[in-house]
C-alpha cells in the first residue's frame, strides 16, 4: 500500500518539470512581467524610504542650537594661587591716595584656592538675555553675585540696554573678568580709582552707530555701592552717573583697535578709611562731596592675517584722572573736626603681551601713579599736621610685572608673575604668584 | 526759497527711497557663505565676511569691526553648530540688531540644513575643542552648497520680498550651473575615492565623505590642540606601517607640522583652498572645488 503512494508520489515530482516544459510561454512572460512590475513598486518604495531616511538624519543631526537644549549654559571658572610676598600682604597700601573699602592686596602667602565663579546664562525669550554670575569666595563661604543682569537682544538701531548689576563700562579691564585678564592681578589705578574693579547696581543705556567704524556711545545710573561711592546711601534717585564712548576698527587684516573715553561721576557721603594720627592711634576719618574720574583706554591686537592661533600681540592702556572736591571729617568717633578736601590724582599703566607659541604667552606691564596734589583744609588751617594723614602724604607708587603663562587649551592656563611693587612708601614688595585658572561647561565668548 | 524747497523735497525723497533702494546686507560669518550669499543675490546684496580662508573660524575676536557691521546686517549666515562659539554669541548681543537674532528670519545656520558628520557620542573637552552637535564644516561637500543654497534662497526671498523673482532667477541659474559642475566633479574625483590621507584638523570630514577618500590620521593629536611632536613621532610611526598618499593642510594652518611629517614619512603635502580665497584659483564656490581636486589630483598621481 505504502509502497505504490512512493511510486505515485515519485512518478508525479518526475511529471513535474515535464508540464512546465509543456506549459505556456506566453503565462512566463506574463509572470516575469509582473515581478519587474512589482521590483519597480519596491525600488520605488525604497527611493521613498531612503528620502525620508536622509529627512530624518538631517533633523536628527541637527538638534537645536540654543544652549544646551533650554537649560541656560553654565559654566564654571576655578582658581587657584601660590603666592609668594617679601612684605606682609595684610599691611598692603597704596600710599598717596585715600584707601578703598575693599581689599585691593594682590594675594594672601602660600597655597590659597582663589575665588570660584558659578556662571549661567541664557536667552530669556525674543526681547532679553540673562546672565548671573556669582562668585564663591573660599574662606567664609560667602556667595557673591558679582554680575546678575539683563540685557536686551530685541531691540533695533544699535541701542542695547542692561539693567541689575554689571560691571560698569568705566576704562577698558573693568569690564573684564578676572579670569580673562592677562595679569593676575589688576593694575594700580584701578585699586586706587575703582577699588579693584567696579560693579554697580544699575541700568546702562548704549547706542551703537551704524557706521563701519565701530563707534558706541552709552550712559549708566548706578547705585552707587562701592568705592569711589561711601556706604550705601538709603536714597531714592541713583548715586552714580557714568558716560562712556568707544571708537574702533581695524587697520588691515592684522590690527584691531578700540580706545574709550568714561566719565565717573560720584557722591561720596561718609565714605570712611582708617590710617594713624601723628601720635600712632588708629583713627576713622572720612569723605563727603564730589568724585569725578575720567578714564582714557586702548586696546590695539595684532595677529598676522588676523589669525591669532600661532603668533599674537596685545597693547593694552589705560589713563586715569580724578578730582575730588568735598569735606574730610577726621577721627570720626573722637575729635571730629571737618574741614575741606580736594585732591587732583592720576595714574596709568601700559601692558603689553605677546603669544610667542601656540599655548605660550609672554607679558610685561608697567605701573605708575601720580598721587598729584591734596589739599587738606585741617593741615592748612593748621588744626592739624601732615603727619596726621600719613596715607594722603606724597607718594607716586609704581610697579613692574612680567608673566609668562601656559595655555594647553582654550579652557586652561597656567601662568607664573612676578612684580616688584612700589605701592607702599620706600618698601619695595617682590611678589611671586603662580596660578592656574580653568573654565569649565559652556564656552563663553570674550570681549573684545 | 523755493530752490531750497525743492532740495528738501529731493532729499526727503531720496531718504524715503533708500530704504528699498539699499541692498541687503549679508553678514557671512566664512567667506563661503559669503560667497553663496553673492552668487544668489547678485547686486541685491551688499555682503561682508567677518573671517578670510587665512583665519581660523574658530578663534576669531569679537573685534569692534565686527559689531559695526553685524549691528547693520540684515541676514547672518553662518555655519553654526558651535563652530562660531567663542565670538558670534557676544556680536549678536552687543548688535543692538533684533532683525538677525536666532530664530529670526535674518539668522541662517547653515549647517543646521545638511546631514551632519562625526557627532560625538561621548562629549568631554578632555577630546579636545569637540562640537556637541556635530562637525560643523559642512562647506566642502559641493551637494550641501546645493541645499543650503536653496534655504538661503527661501531667506533673500523672505527678507527682500519685492526682489522675490530675481532671486529665484538668480537661484535657477545657480542651480543650472552647479548641477553639472557636480556630475563633473565626482566624475573627476573618482580615483581619490578610497585614497587614504592625513588632515590637520577635522575640517576635511564632508569632503572626504563625498569623494570617499579616507582619514589616516590628522595632525592636531585632539581637534584644535596644536600638533605636538610626540604626536608627529606617533604619526610618522603609523605612516610607516600604513602610509596614507596626501597629508593635506589649509591656508590658515601652520604648514609646518605638515612638511615635518611629508619629510619623515616620505608623503607628499599639499594646502587646499578650504574656503573661498584660499587659494588663487578658488576665487568662487566653482573654483573652490575645482581648485581642491586639482590639486589633490595632482599630489595623489
Amino acid at each position: 500500500m505504502f509502497r505504490i503512494m512512493w511510486y505515485a508520489m515519485a512518478f508525479a515530482v518526475a511529471a513535474l518539470p515535464a508540464q512546465a516544459q509543456e506549459s505556456d510561454t506566453a503565462k512566463m512572460r506574463e509572470e516575469l512581467r509582473q515581478l519587474q512590475q512589482r521590483l519597480q513598486q519596491l525600488e520605488k518604495r525604497l527611493e521613498q524610504a531612503e528620502s525620508t531616511a536622509t529627512q530624518a538624519a538631517v533633523q536628527a543631526s541637527s538638534r537645536p542650537q540654543t544652549e544646551s537644549a533650554l537649560n541656560p549654559g553654565v559654566s564654571v571658572i576655578l582658581n587657584g594661587v601660590y603666592g609668594n610676598f617679601s612684605r606682609d600682604p595684610n599691611t598692603y597700601r597704596l600710599n598717596g591716595f585715600v584707601p578703598t573699602m575693599g581689599d585691593v592686596a594682590a594675594g594672601r602667602r602660600g597655597l590659597s584656592l582663589g575665588e570660584s565663579e558659578l556662571a549661567f546664562m541664557s536667552n530669556i525669550d525674543h526681547m532679553f538675555r540673562g546672565t548671573l554670575i556669582a562668585s564663591i569666595s573660599p574662606d567664609n563661604s560667602s556667595i557673591d553675585v558679582e554680575e546678575g543682569y539683563i540685557q536686551t537682544i530685541g531691540l533695533s538701531h544699535g541701542f542695547t540696554i542692561k539693567a541689575g548689576r554689571f560691571f560698569s563700562a568705566v576704562g577698558y579691564q573693568n569690564q573684564v573678568h578676572a579670569h580673562a585678564w592677562d595679569f593676575a592681578d589688576t593694575p594700580l589705578a584701578m585699586k586706587v580709582f575703582l577699588g579693584n574693579q567696579l560693579n554697580e547696581d544699575g541700568i546702562q543705556f548704549k547706542w551703537v552707530a551704524p557706521t563701519d567704524l565701530y563707534f558706541d556711545a552709552g550712559v549708566e545710573f548706578g547705585r552707587g555701592r562701592q568705592f569711589p561711592s561711601g556706604v550705601d546711601r538709603n536714597k531714592n534717585g541713583f548715586g552714580s552717573t557714568n558716560l562712556f564712548t568707544h571708537l574702533g576698527g581695524d587697520l588691515g587684516q592684522s590690527i584691531a583697535w578700540q580706545t574709550g573715553l568714561s566719565h565717573l561721576r560720584t557722591s561720596p557721603q561718609d565714605r570712611a578709611y582708617d590710617d594713624v594720627d601723628s601720635a600712632g592711634a588708629a583713627v576713622t576719618n572720612s569723605f563727603t562731596g564730589k568724585s569725578r574720574l575720567w578714564v582714557l583706554d586702548g586696546v590695539l591686537k595684532w595677529a598676522p592675517n588676523g589669525n591669532p592661533t600661532y603668533n599674537n600681540f596685545k597693547l593694552q592702556g589705560e589713563y586715569f584722572r580724578r578730582n575730588e572736591d568735598g569735606n574730610l571729617t577726621f577721627d570720626t568717633a573722637g575729635a571730629a573736626l571737618t574741614d575741606g578736601l580736594s585732591s587732583r590724582q592720576s595714574g596709568w599703566y601700559l601692558q603689553a603681551v605677546y603669544q610667542f607659541l601656540p599655548q605660550w604667552r609672554f607679558g610685561y606691564r608697567y605701573d605708575r601713579l601720580d598721587s598729584g596734589t591734596t589739599n587738606i583744609g585741617l593741615v592748612d588751617s593748621g588744626a592739624l599736621s601732615a603727619a596726621d594723614f600719613p596715607v594722603l602724604g606724597g607718594y607716586n607708587p609704581k610697579r613692574n610685572t612680567v608673566m609668562v603663562d601656559w595655555n594647553p587649551s582654550e579652557f586652561s592656563r597656567i601662568r607664573l608673575q612676578f612684580a616688584r611693587d612700589y605701592s607702599r612708601l620706600n618698601q619695595p614688595d617682590n611678589q611671586l604668584l603662580l596660578q592656574y585658572i580653568v573654565s569649565l561647561g559652556a564656552h563663553g565668548a570674550h570681549k573684545f | 526759497m523755493k530752490t531750497l524747497l525743492k532740495l528738501l523735497l529731493a532729499i526727503g525723497a531720496v531718504l524715503l527711497a533708500w530704504p528699498a533702494a539699499a541692498a541687503l546686507n549679508v553678514f557671512a560669518c566664512e567667506p563661503e557663505w559669503g560667497a553663496l550669499a553673492q552668487e544668489l543675490g547678485g547686486d541685491r546684496v551688499s555682503v561682508f565676511s567677518a573671517t578670510t580662508a587665512l583665519q581660523d573660524p574658530h578663534r576669531i575676536e569679537a573685534r569692534p569691526s565686527l559689531i559695526a557691521r553685524i549691528r547693520n546686517a540684515d541676514l547672518v549666515v553662518c555655519s553654526g553648530s558651535e563652530l562660531e562659539v567663542g565670538w558670534l554669541p557676544l556680536l549678536l548681543t552687543q548688535s543692538g540688531n533684533d532683525r538677525i537674532q536666532p530664530g529670526s528670519p535674518g539668522f541662517l545656520e547653515a549647517s543646521q540644513y545638511v546631514v551632519k558628520l562625526e557627532i560625538p557620542k561621548v562629549i568631554d573637552r578632555a577630546l579636545g575643542d569637540i562640537h556637541p552637535a556635530g562637525n560643523p564644516h559642512i562647506h566642502l561637500d559641493p551637494r550641501n552648497i546645493a541645499k543650503v543654497a536653496e534655504v538661503l534662497t527661501g531667506r533673500l526671498v523672505e527678507l527682500d520680498h519685492a526682489n522675490a523673482e530675481l532671486y529665484k532667477t538668480r537661484a535657477d541659474a545657480f542651480a543650472r550651473r552647479w548641477q553639472p559642475a557636480l556630475e563633473s566633479w565626482t566624475k573627476r574625483a573618482a580615483p581619490l575615492k578610497g585614497v587614504p590621507l592625513v588632515v590637520y584638523h577635522k575640517d576635511m570630514s564632508y569632503f572626504i565623505n563625498w569623494s570617499g577618500m579616507r582619514e589616516a590620521g590628522a595632525l592636531e593629536p585632539r581637534p584644535g590642540i596644536p600638533p605636538t611632536p610626540s604626536h608627529l613621532a606617533d604619526l610618522v610611526e603609523r605612516m610607516q606601517r600604513n602610509p596614507a598618499k596626501v597629508i593635506v593642510y589649509s591656508p590658515y594652518n601652520n604648514p609646518r607640522a605638515a612638511e615635518f611629517l611629508s619629510e619623515r614619512a616620505k608623503i607628499p603635502d599639499v594646502l587646499l583652498p578650504f574656503t573661498v580665497g584660499g587659494t588663487e584659483k578658488a576665487k568662487d564656490l566653482f573654483g573652490l572645488f575645482d581648485d581642491t581636486i586639482d590639486r589633490l589630483l595632482a599630489t595623489v598621481k
